[in-house]
């Protein structure tokens, strides 16, 4: 059979890709903007899963702009679903699968289910059903967030995954208040990998990387149970950027220490490529600065905004307890956080972060203090 | 012998169980392949009984403990969609909660079938029966039904899936069915046996729209103005159509159980020279056959209609019914704040029905038994007085009246023009 030589070999679990086939299973058809990442995700994603393979979608940019009537990238089967129901449609596919072979309604066969949502759709409204579904290990389902860090198909809204002081339509830049998108970015990921013990694999991801990107897809679907993949996808549209630099800005995302990528495989977290080296002190992260001046929605960043985030990605490589994953301080009687009351209004943070070594609690309260900013 | 005994059908058996029980039983012999649940009373009965029989291997599907209705029913979208019999339920705020999930359920035609325990609304927060919850899908196109009886529970949940998965309909069916009254109330019911369900409702295919590799299609995309309304006439058809496939349906209920009922859309008792009429759904059936047999006694010519079939909506029915009939009153256990006369739902639909009629008879709209409240023989008689009396004076206009309510009698619009200065 021709197509069965086109499918990915079998790979042990930590063995890394090396070749890809040539078919494609997110083709043409789709009418995405000039530069976005998020589809290209989708095409690795495919790719990677093969034909035995069936894909359900939110509501959202891979929505609207992939599947207009008529017309479709998709050359295996995709099935919309409801902006916050990622995780219920892969249990409802899954389940029914698994019911359906086991009465002998259909054939018995590896059918590998995706559930593919947005920040929005997913770290917002969808949480619940991302969470339902990592709970459920009767059933082997993927669920892919896709990251471009705001609602892109509605005319780029802040989402809870859009960098704190973003400007998008309803968190705008004014004379009054130069930073209104208060919230610091959502940590999805670490999340649900905190959340969920039996959840079998999570992995943070990006669109720059794309044979590490596709090695934790393949790896999710391999291993089965819920499994849980995030990917940080740059968009033209909604960071305002010229579409040439996608891949650069999701390179510089991870070459700056904002994006980490990581997985964790049966409860072992391990770090990937330029991370992995970040990580062991290889390489140097780049200043974020590099990362935010190229994008028009931080162009009304002044010096003390940078800093202020330059200071919370530096706490999170420094301070957290699993480097640029899990925001547990490295130990409550060592190092206390920096003062980081965020810059742009007015208004300090509530606790006064800088009151030398106290004992675990104070140490505990005081970085939470320290995320609202908005306290005045 | 041995051999015989086997392949013999299995007997009918006869069990005191409650509504929701029945509902459960009739789920076991349809080999419902996934079930959705989420708890809120009182619909959430059938789902604790028919995780106890997964539980004991009696039942063989995968039951789901979802985080929230929302999820219950695009689960039970999404299996369906795979090819799966799906099964649904929920009451109150909870079917309000899903909405979403329901309307597309309906508009992608899968045929999921759902129970709706019928319950109040919140606030404030209420576990009784009010009917305004299933009400809510009534325009999406989902079936609706309203059950009276356990034995109309179970034999209703078989029709369900036989007209819902049914080809030239292909739409979900909502079996309502009024909270604590009928959930949770133990009737005498013939239980069938499994192999004359299997005659009666056929395996379910989906065709070419199966959800699987070998037929690899996109789902539900993005339509907007150049087909949305083709889609929205193809979902009127398959609700056109399910009036013809109820037909079949209940008549080859009789052919396999014989027994099952005379009419499919309506349930009418002392009909035949009736001079009054009241209408209603649901558990007041029981009541009004009662209030009825009473006024007969009394010598007035009075029948009742229960609407079992909410949608499609029995208008040929109801215009034949009442044609001669002098006055109608019509109970609802619902409400539709400031729609025509302050009536309910099945006010303005039963009015809808008779518009074309060249006499129509006098119509007067009661709201009663809201949040549980009960409607008791007495409240029927005086609505029937009621009617009477406007039929009498040929009053054709009487706003709706509210039965068993505490507070003033007069028309609350009094107190409103008293509020704004007294103009009157």
């Amino acid at each position: 059979m021709a197509a069965q030589e086109l499918v990915i070999p079998d790979l042990e679990i930590n063995r890394r890709l090396t070749i890809l086939p040539m078919q494609e299973y997110y083709t043409s058809g789709h009418r995405t903007c000039q530069g976005c990442e998020s589809a290209l995700v989708m095409r690795y994603m495919a790719k990677v899963a093969g034909p035995r393979t069936l894909v359900t979608g939110t509501t959202g940019c891979m929505y609207v702009a992939n599947t207009s009537y008529n017309s479709t990238p998709w050359a295996l089967p995709w099935a919309h679903t409801q902006l916050g129901s990622a995780g219920s449609s892969a249990i409802g596919t899954a389940a029914a699968l698994k019911v359906l072979m086991r009465k002998g309604k259909i054939a018995e066969e590896r059918i590998n289910v995706i559930a593919f949502c947005s920040d929005g759709g997913g770290g917002d409204m969808g949480l619940a059903t991302l969470s339902a579904a990592l709970q459920d290990t009767r059933y082997n389902l993927l669920i892919l967030l896709y990251d471009n860090e705001s609602y892109a198909n509605t005319d780029i809204q802040a989402s809870g995954m859009t960098p704190w002081g973003a400007v998008t339509s309803f968190t705008p830049s004014g004379s009054e208040q130069r930073i209104t998108q208060h919230r610091w970015k959502k940590n999805v990921p670490a999340l649900l990998m905190a959340g969920h013990p039996t959840g079998r694999y999570f992995a943070n991801a990006s669109s720059g990387f794309g044979m590490d990107l596709m090695d934790k897809v393949r790896i999710a679907l391999d291993v089965g149970g819920p499994t849980f993949v995030q990917t940080h996808d740059p968009c033209p549209k909604g960071w305002d950027f010229d579409p040439r630099m996608s891949h650069e800005l999701a390179i510089l995302a991870v070459e700056s220490g904002i994006t980490v990528l990581w997985d964790c495989l049966e409860g072992e977290l391990r770090y990937q490529g330029l991370t992995k080296q970040q990580v062991e002190g290889k390489v140097r992260r780049k200043p974020v600065a590099d990362y935010l001046r190229r994008q028009g929605r931080f162009a009304h960043f002044v010096d003390e905004d940078v800093d202020f985030f330059q200071s919370r990605i530096d706490e999170m490589w420094e301070d957290w307890i699993l480097p640029g994953v899990l925001r547990v301080n490295q130990t409550p009687f060592g190092r206390l956080p920096v003062d980081s009351s965020s810059p742009g209004h007015a208004g300090h943070a509530g606790q006064d972060g800088a009151s030398g070594n106290g004992n675990g609690s104070a140490a505990a309260a005081a970085p939470i203090a320290a995320v609202g900013g908005n306290r005045g | 012998m041995t051999t015989t005994q086997e392949t013999a059908p299995a007997p009918e058996r006869e069990e005191i169980i409650t509504g929701c029980d029945a509902v459960a039983q009739a789920l076991r012999l349809l080999d419902v392949d996934v079930l959705a649940g989420y708890p809120i009373r009182p619909y959430d009965s059938v789902m604790t009984a028919v995780s106890k029989m997964i539980a004991n291997g009696q039942m063989d599907a995968e039951f789901i403990v979802a985080e929230s209705e929302h999820s219950q029913f695009e689960i039970g979208k999404h299996a369906s969609l795979v090819g799966a019999r799906a099964f649904i339920g929920s009451s109150g705020v909870g079917w309000m909660y899903g909405m979403e999930a329901l309307v597309v359920t309906a508009s992608l035609r899968l045929p999921v079938v759902a129970l709706v325990g019928n319950r109040a609304l919140d606030d404030p927060g209420a576990f009784g029966v009010e009917h305004n919850d299933a009400m809510m899908v009534r325009d999406t196109g989902w079936l609706l039904y309203w059950v009276e009886s356990a034995q109309e529970a179970l034999d209703t949940t078989l029709m369900a899936y036989r007209v819902a998965e049914d080809k030239r309909v292909m739409l979900p069916c909502a079996l309502s069915m009024d909270g604590a009254f009928l959930t949770h109330s133990q009737h005498m019911v013939r239980v069938p046996g499994e192999d004359t369900v299997g005659a009666f409702v056929p395996p379910y295919d989906l065709g070419d729209r199966r959800f699987h590799p070998d037929n690899p299609v996109s789902i539900a995309p993005q339509f907007n103005e150049d087909w949305v309304m083709e889609a929205r006439r193809q979902s009127d058809a398959g609700m056109r159509r399910a009036r013809a496939v109820i037909a079949e349906a209940t008549a080859d209920f009789h052919r396999v159980f014989g027994r099952g009922p005379a009419d499919p859309f309506v349930d009418t008792y002392r009909m035949e020279d009736a001079e009054y009429a009241l209408i209603g759904m649901g558990t007041v059936g029981m009541v009004g056959k009662v209030a009825v047999d009473r006024m007969r006694a009394a010598g007035k010519k009075v029948g009742f209609v229960r609407v079992k079939w909410f949608r499609p909506f029995p208008q040929p029915e109801l215009r034949a019914l009442l044609r001669g009939v002098k006055g109608v009153g019509v109970v609802d256990r619902d409400y539709s704040f400031g729609s025509n006369s302050y009536g309910g739902v099945l006010y303005t639909e039963v009015a809808a029905a008779l518009y074309p009629e060249a006499r129509r008879p006098v119509l007067v709209p009661f709201i009663a038994g809201l949040g549980g409240r009960e409607v008791s023989v007495d409240n029927l008689l005086q609505m029937e007085e009621t009617v009477e009396r406007a039929t009498a004076d040929g009053v054709a206009d009487l706003t709706c009246q509210w039965i068993g309510v505490r507070g003033p009698d007069e028309d609350p619009r009094d107190e409103a023009s008293t509020a704004e200065g007294g103009a009157r």
